[in-house]
């Protein structure tokens, strides 16, 4: 056949066509908790009134406190996110007035203004005819997360060069060890602190000589240090530290340092600017840990080495000792949330006192999907809800405490299987890298 | 500069890939490298790279003898290799995969994104490239993350440089383009090595040319040599080069294609409005530059893809809505464009890779556990039958060289019990005797009254195969037209022209 191309051949369409996409993830879930408020605040509503204290009595700057009444408020609450939750619908059903972008932004206010009036609606009700220590509550979220997030940032940069790092707990509870007996024998907390970080190196050392030069599964290996840690700070705390309590197991604290200015605004001040040199290091390391992943040469390579390590191997980046190094830098980070344990809140070692925190910070890593800032308020969520539940249970609240207790995880199951999506860590992590 | 291997042998085990190999790559010359699949071409140049340490022999830059110790020392001494299996990492933009490794840094220490992009623009100007210096890499069409392979590459500025079948990928345009490319380099001094297996390409950029079987070195040609002879050398007989086919005789209609649309994830239609019927005993092959919605087709047929409208049904029964796995136990053979991201597993063995898809019943599985012995017959028959080279059934597939990693799918994929074979891209990357073999068992299964369906990007293969040719662009069918419709029509077409008396 002869087909001849003549000038005027139809060009078939130049651009793709587009269409909507549409999830109706968020508004479900809206409306779920909608309807949780309108049995907890409106049929099972409570009387009396809510007090927010703003202010405690050694601010510079006082607040009055708020009052909220307890029923009014929660039928209000209710009203306003069953608003906020039509808004969501309206969105995905006829979204396709408004730019992609413009829609994520509304979807993104709305999905926070909601949370804040469900958060507020939810402690007027718990509270009523009590007072809630607003900074008190935020206070001890900050302490209860420290260590949280020291070792989600460890976690963070260990899975991102390819290790997984189970490990997390035992580099906590060595740290938090370490850094007790050292500051009691020398009487410094300086000397503490870093005595903290060689302790999680060690730990990660052996993380790292066993799963990246033989070989050896690496949660397996992550498990198995855990219980070497504990079990050996466990003995050695019954038969060093305890036998002489005042000269091995008295650390001497970091004082507070309020920042000046800084400290004086109400609320955010004293809750995070009137805090400890450990505090401000964490500050740092977030923002540095953040920074040097996605913005630095070491990022880049340790980014490479965890998601294609041949890749990385092929352009002249030694995979293993970046994997080695970058692990130990992961076990001096959170090395020193263990010294948070006794160097900041307690000054000294209890058995087992970190009880778990470093597997929280291991959710708090896949929470935050592998990225610094999100572990970052992951942890300081944990941190929240935990220390949420001890002041309701303070001030006596109709939720009973073991309801509280599991907050943080039913958080974490919902936000991880609904609201985040698909979380996908570094493609190579846990694999080791065999070259031939 | 000029390159000399002496004696290189290398091994893996029993196995020598690599066999006393000597090698001379004169400045300013593109020296191709010919031989069959699992030759031990790629192993070769990774030895070159510095990726594997040879056994015996040396390795000379400009008669001085050297040592890498790993692909650094390589690149450093100037060599750069655009390899076989894309080495780029996919959640990275295509800046950040060029720069890595050769980092520029600004004020303290932060990444100099801006340098790595200006770089990525300048190299793709030069050469003609358009590539987006902040596109994700994952996200781009195979075509084009072998372009930025090439950009990586050619932004170290290599003195000696490797490309390791560049052109399996690419369009024809786009190798044309390569090519060209591949002689300003030359002009400007780079030694080059060229591994391909397409014999057009090797006579038309070749100033010498080496041929490897079993890796030995068995001889050099002329690039003024014939297209059957360097195919002989090559596989060491005879190779025939173009299918002999039967006028075919379709059947009924068995695959009806209604009104199919696809929608990507960012709301694109990238499938839009596509009607085709392919009958029993007839291929049909669909042509089109890459990336012009062929994959997310085939895809869709195979209940692949999440956002699908319209209708496919096969003799009858609804395939549209199915599970993959019922749309495979309906007899539909698919032979996936990219082998090592959805083909195989490559931790598993050949034999395991060869029952994938049917782990679920007879004859592999008997009351729930396997049956080995059933499973290695099987095997072994199918590595016979499909001249699958590797040491044994065992070898886990991600150590095959590239062309028998796509025997192993293609064995699989055509030793079901069939209704309908779809066939992406199946002689990518395998060498002239694998092709004649590959097509003839495609004109058998049409032949046996299979409708088949062959995706390809390659306007040879389409020409060889199909009885009719439809032509994608953008999405849409341009038009479908009988299988001996002119190059230059069907060129048109890919380009998104509808000649005249082509009714869509
Ligand atoms: N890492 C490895 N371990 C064991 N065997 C290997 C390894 N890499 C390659 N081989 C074997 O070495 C032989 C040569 O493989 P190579 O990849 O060099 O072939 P090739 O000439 O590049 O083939 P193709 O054209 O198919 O890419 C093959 O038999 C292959 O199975
Ligand atoms: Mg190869």
């Amino acid at each position: 056949m002869s087909a001849t191309i003549t000038p005027d051949a139809t060009p078939v369409s130049v651009t793709l066509e587009s269409t909507e996409i549409r999830s109706w993830k968020a508004p479900i879930a809206l409306a779920v908790f909608v309807v949780v408020a309108v049995v907890l605040f409106v049929v099972l509503g409570r009387d009396g009134a809510t007090t927010f204290r703003l202010s405690s009595d050694s601010d510079v700057v006082q607040l009055a406190d708020w009052v909220l009444p307890a029923r009014p408020t929660g039928i209000t609450v209710t009203v306003l996110l069953a608003l906020l939750t039509v808004v969501v619908v309206a969105l995905t059903t006829m979204g396709n007035r408004l730019s992609a972008r413009a829609r994520r932004m509304v979807l993104a206010a709305s999905i926070v203004a909601f949370t804040f009036l469900f958060l507020l609606g939810f402690l007027t009700w718990a509270a009523a005819g009590a007072a809630i220590p607003v900074t008190g509550l935020l206070l001890g979220t900050v302490s209860l997360s420290a260590p949280l997030i020291f070792g989600a940032l460890g976690g963070v940069i260990s899975e991102r060069v390819g290790v997984v790092n189970v490990a997390i707990e035992g580099q906590l509870l060595a740290g938090a060890f370490c850094a007790a007996l050292v500051a009691s024998v020398t009487g410094n907390p300086f000397v503490g602190l870093v005595a903290a970080m060689i302790a999680g190196v060690l730990v990660s050392f052996v993380l790292a000589a066993f799963s990246i030069k033989y070989l050896v599964d690496q949660v397996i290996v992550g498990v198995v240090l855990n219980v070497l840690v504990l079990g050996l700070t466990s003995f050695l705390y019954s038969t060093v530290l305890s036998v002489d309590t005042a000269a091995l197991n008295t650390a001497p604290r970091f004082p507070r340092f309020p920042i000046p200015v800084l400290s004086d605004i109400p609320v955010i001040g004293p809750v995070l600017f009137r805090q400890t040199l450990i505090v401000y290091l964490m500050y740092i390391a977030v923002v540095a840990v953040y920074i040097g992943l996605f913005h630095t040469k070491w990022g880049l390579r340790l980014r490479a080495v965890g998601e294609h390590p041949q890749a990385a191997d092929t352009v002249g980046i030694r995979v293993n000792p970046t994997r080695f190094w970058n692990v130990s830098l992961a076990g001096a980070v959170a090395g020193l949330g263990g010294a948070y344990f006794t160097l900041d809140s307690v000054s000294s070692f209890g058995k087992d006192m970190t009880a778990g925190a470093g597997f929280i910070a291991l959710a708090a890593v896949i929470f935050g999907r592998w990225n610094p800032v999100r572990a970052t308020f992951a942890a300081l969520l944990f941190g929240f809800a935990t220390n949420l539940q001890n002041v309701l249970g303070a001030i006596g609240s109709p939720v009973p405490s073991e309801f509280m207790l599991m907050l943080p995880y039913v958080v974490t199951v919902l936000a991880v299987a609904g609201l985040v999506g698909y979380a996908r860590g570094p493609a190579a992590s846990g694999k080791p890298y065999i070259k031939s | 500069m000029q390159l000399e291997l002496r004696g290189i042998t290398k091994r893996f085990g029993a196995l020598t890939a690599n066999d006393h190999i000597d090698l001379v790559v004169a400045p300013g010359e593109i020296h191709c490298l010919l031989g069959e699949n699992g030759a031990g071409k790629s192993t070769l140049m990774n030895v070159l790279y510095g990726l594997y340490q040879a056994d015996e022999g040396e390795i000379l830059l400009d008669g001085a003898v050297q040592h890498f110790d790993g692909p650094g020392d390589a690149m450093r001494s100037g060599i750069g290799m655009v390899h076989q299996h894309f080495m780029l990492i996919p959640v990275f933009t295509v800046a950040e995969n060029v720069m890595l490794g050769h980092e520029q840094t600004s004020f303290g220490g932060r990444l100099d994104l801006d340098a790595a992009r200006k770089r990525v623009r300048e190299i793709s100007d030069r050469f003609g490239f358009s590539v987006d210096p902040d596109a994700i890499v994952g996200d781009l069409p195979v075509g084009v993350q072998q372009r930025v392979e090439i950009i990586k590459a050619l932004s170290r500025d290599a003195r000696v440089l490797v490309f390791d079948e560049p052109t399996a990928v690419l369009t024809p345009q786009e190798t044309d383009e390569l090519m060209a490319i591949m002689r300003q380099l030359r002009d400007e001094g780079t030694s080059i090595v060229f591994i391909t297996h397409k014999l057009r390409e090797v006579r038309e950029v070749a100033d010498r040319i080496t041929v490897i079987r079993l890796g030995k070195v068995v001889g050099e040609a002329a690039p003024t040599a014939s297209n059957s002879d360097l195919a002989a050398l090559m596989v060491g007989r005879a190779v025939e080069l173009v299918v002999q086919k039967q006028q075919a005789r379709p059947g009924p209609a068995s695959l009806v294609v209604e009104n199919l649309d696809v929608i990507d994830p960012n709301g694109l239609k990238v499938v839009n409005d596509v009607s085709f019927t392919v009958h029993e005993g007839e291929i049909l092959a669909i042509a089109g530059v890459q990336g012009n919605g062929q994959t997310e087709l085939t895809e869709a047929i195979m209940g692949l893809q999440p956002r699908v409208n319209g209708r496919v049904s096969l003799g009858g029964q609804v395939l549209t809505g199915l599970s993959v796995r019922r749309v495979l136990d309906a007899g539909v053979g698919f032979v996936p464009e990219d082998r090592t991201e959805d083909g195989l597993v490559a931790e598993m063995t050949i034999a395991e890779n060869l029952m994938l898809d049917r782990s679920h019943s007879e004859p592999f599985v008997a009351r729930g556990s396997l049956r080995l012995e059933h499973l290695d017959g099987f095997a072994e028959e199918k590595k016979k039958e499909f001249d699958i080279r590797a040491q044994s059934i065992s070898t886990p597939a991600g150590r095959l060289s590239g062309g028998n990693q796509q025997k192993v799918v293609l064995a699989r994929e055509m030793s079901r019990d069939l209704r309908l074979l779809i066939a992406a891209q199946p002689t990518r990357g395998i060498d002239v005797g694998s092709i004649e073999f590959v097509h003839k068992r495609m004109v058998e299964t049409r032949d046996a009254g299979i409708p088949v369906i062959v995706v390809s990007t390659e306007l040879d293969e389409v020409v060889a195969l199909a009885d009719r040719i439809a032509v994608m662009y953008r999405g849409s069918i341009v038009g479908i037209v009988p299988g001996d419709t002119p190059r230059d029509v069907l060129g048109l077409m890919m380009a998104g022209e509808r000649p005249s008396e082509v009714a869509a």
